[in-house]
């Protein structure tokens, strides 16, 4: 069941655009704020509310990188593997975020508390190597820092 | 004199985005009152064609023609629609966020002209989703442009009305393809549409839609404001305007840097960028973003425009330069590329979603010291395959540009790992 939050966020959503259907990525988005991750029953409930099949729905839901259709801890990295970050030093970043954590791309730290994705050029390369941290960017990166970014997490 | 920096001159240097007061104080908004008092839509369409302005997306199309495909008049099908393509994901490009971070309003007020001169009823920004920063800035200055009377209902007291909304991206490179875009706002996968109908005569939803980039909308109101001619001399070859142009990799300083349109490559390297990093050499340049063929040494000279980088082999693209040194490796940085296109090809057109993942294993196997000697000709077969024509977008072209001009200036570097069986570049 979408809560009445959600829904009413969506609605509002439905202003913007003339169909319904127009509205999906914007619900997916509002369902993933509230609860992380796009679950198979909240694909049916938005389905229900905007009039579109599940199959339709995970179509579109599957093409995007930022939803998540598998659970995700509070803290999401995505460190970005694109070409500026790969010359300055993305393989070693990888290494030492996949070390530290202890997982690899894709996967959620045992404590939960950490969720480790790759993602593609963030546009802060001038600033690189970059990552991010629940949609903050954090550049000029080295294991050090990558460090105290993750102590200050929560 | 210092060269004029109209897109970025009043971006505040501390971080901040200029905010409504500060950039009416700077003497935005003016360029739309003017349009509305005393130009018609035709004018200020006819205005940025004879500017010369050409997209800064990275296709270089002329705007002012673009728009002169609208349809216009009381029989044009309503409602029509304006959208700011702010997907900036061609990697190795970060300009359009620095403008939206740093003036946001220079891109609606730009948007409203474009609507304006198009009839467009609705805009659409389309904002990469990564770009939170951009986002929130948008959203705030989308929000002091309505109370002021920018947008909306009858903007400022004139019979012209325009709604603007922010779209935040589900993320995927694919989106910033103008007719995958029109897609993504119509609620499904970013594929491309089959060209023509071209989207200013059937666009989202089938109504005629202009679809321009960031740079290119944030434009207009400095040409609406001091004239075409104004806008050419800031220019230093026949390509008008300024250019935001960017350096990434192994250079002092990385950075952007508003320039004369026609600034050279060593210019922009050397100067502003302040040259490549102690004991480093520079070997090449993806001029602008992942999808433009490499230039090399003889070409630091030539004049960062659209036609001078085209007479030179490669594309000005989105004018953010990716250098590549001496010490790293342009078989593993080509891999890279490749696998960055194979990732997010949408996977609609054979030649794409095939053909770049077999060049993606091979790139890797070559990587891997398992390459053998056919390789390098099926690498050049693919990005003939691969060519303009065979796929419904330019995703597959562009990923043949810097495969395929890799193959041509480092070939050596290619056929020593063949040879040696590896790597002997140093691990970064």
């Amino acid at each position: 069941m979408l809560t009445a939050e959600e829904r009413q966020e969506i609605e509002a959503e439905m202003a913007r655009y003339p169909t319904r259907e127009a509205v999906c990525i914007d619900a997916m988005k509002i369902v993933q704020r509230h609860r992380g991750w796009v679950s198979d029953e909240s694909i049916r409930d938005i389905g229900e509310l905007l009039q579109m099949s599940s199959a339709d729905l995970d179509g579109v839901a599957t093409f995007y990188n930022l939803i998540f259709r598998k659970p995700v801890s509070p803290h999401v990295i995505m460190l970005c593997d694109s070409v500026s970050c790969w010359i300055m030093g993305y393989d070693r970043m990888r290494d030492h975020l996949t070390a530290r954590l202890g997982i690899r791309f894709g996967e959620t730290t045992a404590d939960n508390r950490f969720t480790l994705l790759p993602i593609v050029c963030l546009g802060a390369c001038e600033q690189a190597p970059a990552m991010t941290i629940d949609n903050d960017l954090h550049g000029n990166l080295d294991p050090a820092r990558i460090d105290r970014l993750l102590e200050g997490c929560e | 004199m210092t060269p004029e920096k109209p897109l970025t001159k009043d971006i505040p240097s501390n971080g901040q985005a200029l905010d409504l007061a500060g950039y009416e104080h700077a003497g935005g908004y003016q360029a739309l009152r003017k349009a509305l008092r005393n130009m018609t839509p035709q004018k200020v369409q006819e205005e940025v064609k004879n500017s010369g302005l050409r997209g800064r997306g990275g296709a270089g199309f002329p705007t002012g023609l673009k728009w002169s495909f609208t349809p216009m008049g009381t029989d044009a099908p309503r409602p029509k629609y304006v959208i700011a393509n702010a997907d900036e994901m061609e990697p190795g490009t970060f300009k359009d966020r620095y403008l939206m971070e740093g003036n946001p309003h220079g891109l609606i007020e730009g948007m409203i002209l474009a609507g304006y001169a198009n009839q467009s009823d609705v805009a659409y920004i389309f904002v990469r989703g990564e770009y939170k920063l951009s986002q929130e800035r948008m959203a705030r200055a989308l929000a002091e442009g309505y109370s002021a009377g920018y947008l909306g209902k009858r903007i400022l007291g004139s019979d012209y009305s325009l709604e603007m909304y922010l779209h935040i991206s589900g993320g995927r490179y694919m989106c910033g393809e103008e007719t995958a875009l029109l897609n993504v706002l119509e609620g499904k996968r970013a594929n491309p549409r089959a060209k023509p109908p071209f989207p200013p005569v059937s666009g989202l939803w089938g109504k005629p839609t202009i679809v321009n980039n960031v740079e290119t909308l944030a434009n207009v109101p400095h040409i609406i404001n001091h004239g075409d001619g104004w806008f050419q001399g800031l220019s230093h070859t026949k390509d008008a305007g300024t250019k935001l142009y960017g350096a990434s990799g192994k250079v002092k300083r990385p950075g952007l840097w508003e320039l004369p349109m026609g600034t050279t490559m060593r210019e922009i390297l050397e100067e502003h960028a302040g040259g490549m990093r102690k004991g480093l050499e520079f070997r090449g340049a993806l001029p602008g973003g992942a999808s433009t063929d490499f230039l090399v040494p003889q070409h630091l000279d030539v004049p960062m425009d659209f036609t001078e980088v085209q007479k030179a082999g490669s594309r000005l693209g989105t004018g953010t330069m990716v250098v590549l040194d001496d010490q790293t490796c342009p078989v593993g940085m080509v891999s890279n590329l490749i696998h960055f296109f194979a990732q997010e090809s949408c996977g609609w057109c054979t030649p794409c979603w095939s053909g770049l993942n077999w060049a993606k294993q091979i790139l890797k196997a070559l990587e891997d010291g398992e390459g053998s000697l056919g390789d390098l000709e099926t690498l050049e077969f693919q990005t003939k395959f691969w060519a303009p024509g065979h796929t419904f977008c330019a995703l597959a072209p562009g990923a043949a540009e810097p495969l395929q001009s890799a193959l041509k200036y480092f070939r050596d570097d290619f056929e020593r790992h063949i040879r040696d069986k590896g790597c002997a570049f140093q691990r970064r």
